[in-house]
């Protein structure tokens, strides 16, 4: 014991002088390596969120100068966008129809998600030929996909062929939420499946082992030991789909169409009020939204403790 | 002796009794397999079938076209459509935004990965917390702005906006890989006298190289998908990215979508980034988790 300790508080107090003087030198270079990061990320995120949080409030009136008999516009603050924003449900319907595709896409995205998992894991032939497969519904973009599912969709399309149903998917209603549910599913949960994955192969293939010599079930492995070590690469997969279904745009707007009631998501109308100009109002919305993204987002990682940076700030656990 | 011999037998059933349900487990796995495959090309192959049908066979739910024709494609590079311009188009987009990106990324990665300093994890969690923007509450002003700035139908208006989510995606992911690489082979350079940037150009960029180029397919593949930011700050259809020009093909047809015209156009957006997922799949998986997780 006291043969020990000096020499760590030996070790200490030499490299202490050493260790600050170089830390000092790397902050500098540091600084310098990350300013245009820094600069970008303030110029195209920084700017536009101020931006748009002072056009959410800003409120211009049009009136006739009574002296000269012009039109003037005139603009001040208030929260005139918000009001009318949160009046008459203008936004309840857009903010459930976001909300119910995030539950019911990232839902079945999960379950489909893991269940390809568990299979892929283990190696077996054609490994890449899957793993190229799996990563097709990723590549392509949503816009395109979106047509192609309302092909898929379209009244005498293959979908209703297969289901020997004549039901008209995008026009609206139900069926065409569910045709966007089915859509983004198909586009995500491989993805989900690829990070289950990375999750799964580096698990020890020792634990399966003590399990088999102890009896387990099948069952049972899969909720005490893949589970439980899978959770951390599944509950970042979840946030990130989550994060990304709350501000879908691309998907409903192309394949059933602007202004659809049952499919209209918060991206969708604020960017309905920009096109015709209301740009307060839409300011407004896409700050609503992007306040409910926080708030999911700040409640995910509290709930289920998501380490996004873990790796960032520690070594390798 | 007996003992012996019973335990022997036990372990002989036992074997025998494993290998009997692991041929069982292939066949399900070699099905889930198959089952996985179907769920992920069967969209993407209806998607080929359908553009290579003949345009009065466009409403054939055949699982073949026949015959093969090739009129969907002639009609997606009709004149009128503007496709080709349009794919030039997204070509400059994606091309730019993901060159501009890496460059300003690859000092940002290095520096999170290597150097120690206060403030990094705020850094950190600032870059991941900028790739979780709802892009609307960009565009909303950048369109005001750019408006002003008389930058609309510009590449530019289409490029910088990109740069929001392509940045935070290539800063982690190489930061991500920088990490992997042994930090003994730059000190080794330092000895060897080099400076610290020479270390950096000589020894470490080169052996990025690969991780560079997985974060070079990523970006360009999402600056490629882009489709919100393309579609509110361009209203001019010489200056419209291919996503967005398929999207508002009229074609022949007046009334009805020109479905085969928007299929065959979809493969041709869409082919490039099935192939580059063919050969680099074992890269781009690397670089989707090491991203997030590993």
């Amino acid at each position: 014991m006291s043969v020990t300790t000096p020499t760590p508080v030996r070790k200490t107090t030499s490299s202490r002088p050493a260790r600050s003087s170089r830390r000092a030198g790397t902050a500098g270079l540091a600084a310098a390596l990350l300013s245009p990061t820094l600069l970008v990320l303030l110029l195209v995120i920084g700017y536009p969120v101020v931006a748009a949080l002072r056009l959410s409030f800003q409120v211009s009136s049009e009136s006739i100068d009574p002296d000269t008999g012009f039109k003037v516009t005139a603009t001040s603050y208030g929260a005139d966008n918000y009001a009318s924003v949160f009046s008459d449900d203008r936004l309840l319907r857009p903010w459930w129809n976001t909300t119910s595709f995030a539950l019911a896409s990232v839902t079945l995205e999960v379950l489909i998600g893991v269940a390809m998992a568990l299979v892929m894991h283990r190696a077996f032939r054609g490994r890449a030929l899957v793993r190229a497969a799996v990563l097709v519904p990723w590549a392509i973009p949503t816009a395109i996909s979106g047509m192609l599912w309302k092909w898929i969709f379209n009244s005498q399309g293959v979908a209703n062929e297969i289901l020997g149903a004549q039901v008209l998917w995008s026009s609206d209603g139900f069926q065409a939420w569910l045709s966007v549910v089915i859509a983004d599913t198909w586009k995500t949960a491989p993805f989900i499946g690829l990070l289950v994955l990375a999750g799964l192969q580096i698990i020890p293939g020792e634990l399966y082992e003590a399990a088999r010599v102890d009896g387990a079930s099948a069952w049972r492995v899969f909720w005490r030991i893949t589970l439980p070590l899978v959770r951390p690469a599944l509950v970042v997969a979840v946030l990130f789909r989550l994060l990304d279904v709350l501000r879908m745009f691309d998907l409903p707007y192309v394949l059933v169409g602007p202004r659809k009631h049952s499919v209209e998501t918060l991206s969708m109308i604020a960017f309905d009020e920009m096109t015709n100009l209301r740009f307060g109002t839409a300011a407004a919305y896409a700050t609503v939204l992007f306040l409910y993204v926080a708030v999911v987002a700040l409640a995910f990682v509290k709930l289920f403790g998501a380490d996004l940076i873990g790796r960032g700030t520690r070594s390798e656990t | 002796m007996s003992t012996t011999t019973f335990r022997l037998r036990r372990s002989t059933t036992v074997r025998r009794g494993t290998t009997r349900a692991g041929r069982g487990t292939a066949w399900a796995r070699r099905l889930g397999i198959a089952a996985i495959v179907a769920y992920c090309l069967a969209p993407f192959y209806w998607m080929v079938v359908s553009s290579l049908r003949r345009t009065g066979d466009q409403f054939s739910n055949a699982p073949l076209p026949a015959p093969v024709s090739f009129d969907n494609y002639s009609a997606a590079f009709d004149a009128r459509n503007g496709f080709g311009r349009a794919l030039v188009n997204s070509l400059v987009v994606a091309g730019v935004t993901t060159a501009v990106t890496l460059v300003v990324a690859i000092f940002a990665g290095y520096a999170l990965a290597r150097l120690q300093f206060r403030g990094k994890t705020l850094i950190l969690t600032l870059i991941i917390a900028a790739s979780m923007f709802p892009p609307i509450i960009l565009v909303v002003p950048l369109l005001e702005l750019f408006t002003d700035a008389g930058w609309i139908n510009t590449y530019q208006a289409m490029i910088v906006p990109s740069m929001s989510f392509a940045l935070p995606l290539a800063v982690w992911n190489l930061t991500a890989f920088f990490r992997q690489m042994p930090a003994e082979l730059e000190k080794a350079a330092q000895v060897d006298g080099c400076t610290p940037a020479q270390a950096f150009r000589k020894v470490v960029l080169p052996l990025a190289a690969p991780g560079v180029f997985t974060t070079a397919i990523l970006v360009f593949i999402c600056a490629w998908n882009e489709f919100l930011i393309a579609v509110s700050v361009v209203n001019d259809r010489q200056m419209m990215t291919a996503n967005v020009i398929v999207s508002l093909f009229t074609g022949q047809y007046k009334y009805d979508q020109p479905f085969g015209t928007q299929m065959a156009a979809g493969v041709v957006v869409t082919l490039p980034l099935v192939v580059a997922v063919l050969f680099f799949q074992r890269r781009i998986v690397d670089g989707l988790t090491a991203g997030g997780l590993k």
